[in-house]
């Protein structure tokens, strides 16, 4: 049996969680611990906290809101963002994370993926791509939340990214990101098809029909999913009249809300097993 | 994480460090259900445990040499010999066996017989995606659940597993659990005496998971 995972993506900006759109225009949204409990008792297969300013400050402010929520959360956590040596790896495990998403600094220094899989084991090193379309087939890979051009092939990449023992990698089109239009189709079933390790799909999840086209069309192995996730957990808050700290506002104009059909992680699991695709209920 | 050992409860488990991997997870889980757990690399609190828990990520070879360069493999056999319960988990597990095919072959804890293989990257034609990460269904084997750390689970269970190996004991009577992973068949607890271990983290399996933790303490009297 082959079962799919549904992972909710938490963007985190020092204490807050927050959101922007093509990883751009940050808002903050309310408190990282809130959003994980939530997502943990509604079903999540993983969390995953990307420090979204860490590799553009060289800094990690992550270690205090992981040990927080590893005591709480029993399902997997992946961290990154700013990530760039062996001991900062370290670090980050020891504050309770169970893998490590790596970009920037494997892009600058691939042997880390190498160094870092024989030392922690491939399953715990999780590789970040950042694609943007560049023409009819091409992509390239861009680190820093799509900022910082590498003239790095994606393709190229992920198979690279594959030999030197990363255990997953995490296909990012930043074409989509935040917009709610769907998952890059061609990218993610390009990468899957190059590599042998498992791909999770990011970037683009309006609407449950989204998730189930990238899971079958495009045999990606798992989904990364902010803003579909996040927009639910904001109206099921508010429903019972919590007050919410973050910049709710942003979210509900029109403009960007419409984009989005919000799911809870339940019933778009159950929807997917009415489509025949396997996930843990 | 734990400086020491909590006193209210004296019967003591230490999780064996290694220096590899994510042990704050194990010792929530421990803490979790009651347990009197310490995470240590010194021999004295192995030989002084009331039970030892041997959890698991990363690579075979490093985790052995680690074992070897910080003197526990003696430690850790003795106590078995005398029937301390060990749990193991993942790699854990892994390293209770002979050799493993990771990264060159490389001696195991050798306290159970078999070997450990590597997910083929295909199957009948077929691509399979290796590691195998994904929540996926435990199948009892012949051996019952009723009386041990699996007891409050169903048949079928999902539990979380994150391995591009598995084990292959050369004697079926210890195989607890089966797991089917796109194809592959393959052993993914086992128990025998005072060994018990899982390739899958409990740890990581959210509330059924930590029943595991809690049913292993409580078959020990290690909670009350």
């Amino acid at each position: 049996m082959k079962t799919v995972r549904i992972i909710p993506r938490l963007d985190i900006k020092g204490p807050n969680l927050v959101k922007g759109i093509h990883l751009e225009g940050l808002r903050v949204l309310g408190k990282p611990s809130d959003f994980a409990k939530f997502y943990y008792e509604q079903g999540a297969d993983e969390l995953m906290f990307m420090d979204v300013v860490a590799s553009l400050y060289e800094r990690n402010s992550l270690h205090d809101i992981i040990s927080e929520t590893a005591k709480k959360i029993f399902i997997p956590i992946t961290v990154g963002g700013g990530l760039r040596t062996i001991s900062d790896i370290k670090e980050v495990l020891r504050a309770g994370a169970d893998k490590v998403c790596l970009n920037t600094a494997a892009i600058k220094n691939p042997n880390l993926i190498k160094e870092a899989s024989r030392m922690f084991g491939s399953s715990t090193i999780v590789v970040a791509i950042e694609a943007i379309k560049e023409g009819e087939g091409k992509y390239l890979a861009y680190t820093d939340n799509g900022r910082e051009y590498t003239g790095v092939d994606v393709f190229e990449w992920a198979q690279k990214v594959d030999e030197l023992g990363a255990g997953e990698i995490v296909i990012t089109s930043v074409d989509k990101e935040g917009t709610g239009q769907g998952f890059d189709l061609d990218l993610v079933s390009k990468v899957s098809s190059l590599v042998s390790c498992p791909i999770i799909a990011h970037g683009g999840a309006g609407k449950k029909a989204h998730v189930i086209e990238v899971l079958k069309k495009a045999q990606a192995d798992a989904v990364m999913i902010s803003s579909l996730f996040h927009y639910d957990f904001i109206k099921e808050n508010e429903s019972k009249g919590s007050t919410l700290e973050g910049n709710v506002e942003f979210l509900k104009q029109k403009r960007n809300f419409h984009t989005f059909e919000s799911c809870s992680i339940n019933n778009l699991k159950n929807t997917l097993m009415d489509n025949n695709i396997e996930c843990r209920l | 994480m734990n400086a020491d050992y909590n006193m209210e409860n004296d019967k003591k488990v230490t999780i064996i460090d290694y220096q590899l991997g994510n042990l704050f997870s194990v010792n929530q889980a421990c803490e979790t259900v009651g347990m009197n757990a310490k995470i240590s690399s010194l021999k004295e609190d192995i030989l002084n445990a009331d039970a030892l828990i041997l959890p698991g990520v990363g690579a075979f070879i490093e985790a052995m040499n680690n074992l070897k360069a910080l003197d526990l493999v003696d430690a850790i056999k003795d106590k078995v010999k005398t029937g301390t319960p060990i749990f193991g988990i993942c790699l854990g597990q892994q390293l209770f066996f002979t050799e493993s095919e990771e990264f060159g072959a490389g001696n195991g804890l050798d306290l159970i017989s078999g070997v450990i293989k590597r997910f083929p990257e295909e199957l009948n034609g077929k691509k399979i995606k290796v590691p195998q990460i994904a929540w996926n269904k435990i199948h009892s084997d012949k051996q019952s659940w009723k009386e041990t750390a699996l007891k409050d689970l169903q048949d079928g269970e999902f539990m979380y597993f994150i391995h591009s190996y598995y084990v292959k004991p050369a004697n079926g009577s210890c195989i607890l659990t089966n797991t089917n992973y796109d194809g592959i068949e393959f052993c993914s607890a086992i128990s025998e005496n005072n060994l018990f271990a899982t390739q899958y983290h409990p740890e990581k399996s959210g509330e059924k998971g930590l029943s595991i933790y809690k049913n292993w303490a409580k078959n020990y009297n290690l909670i009350s």
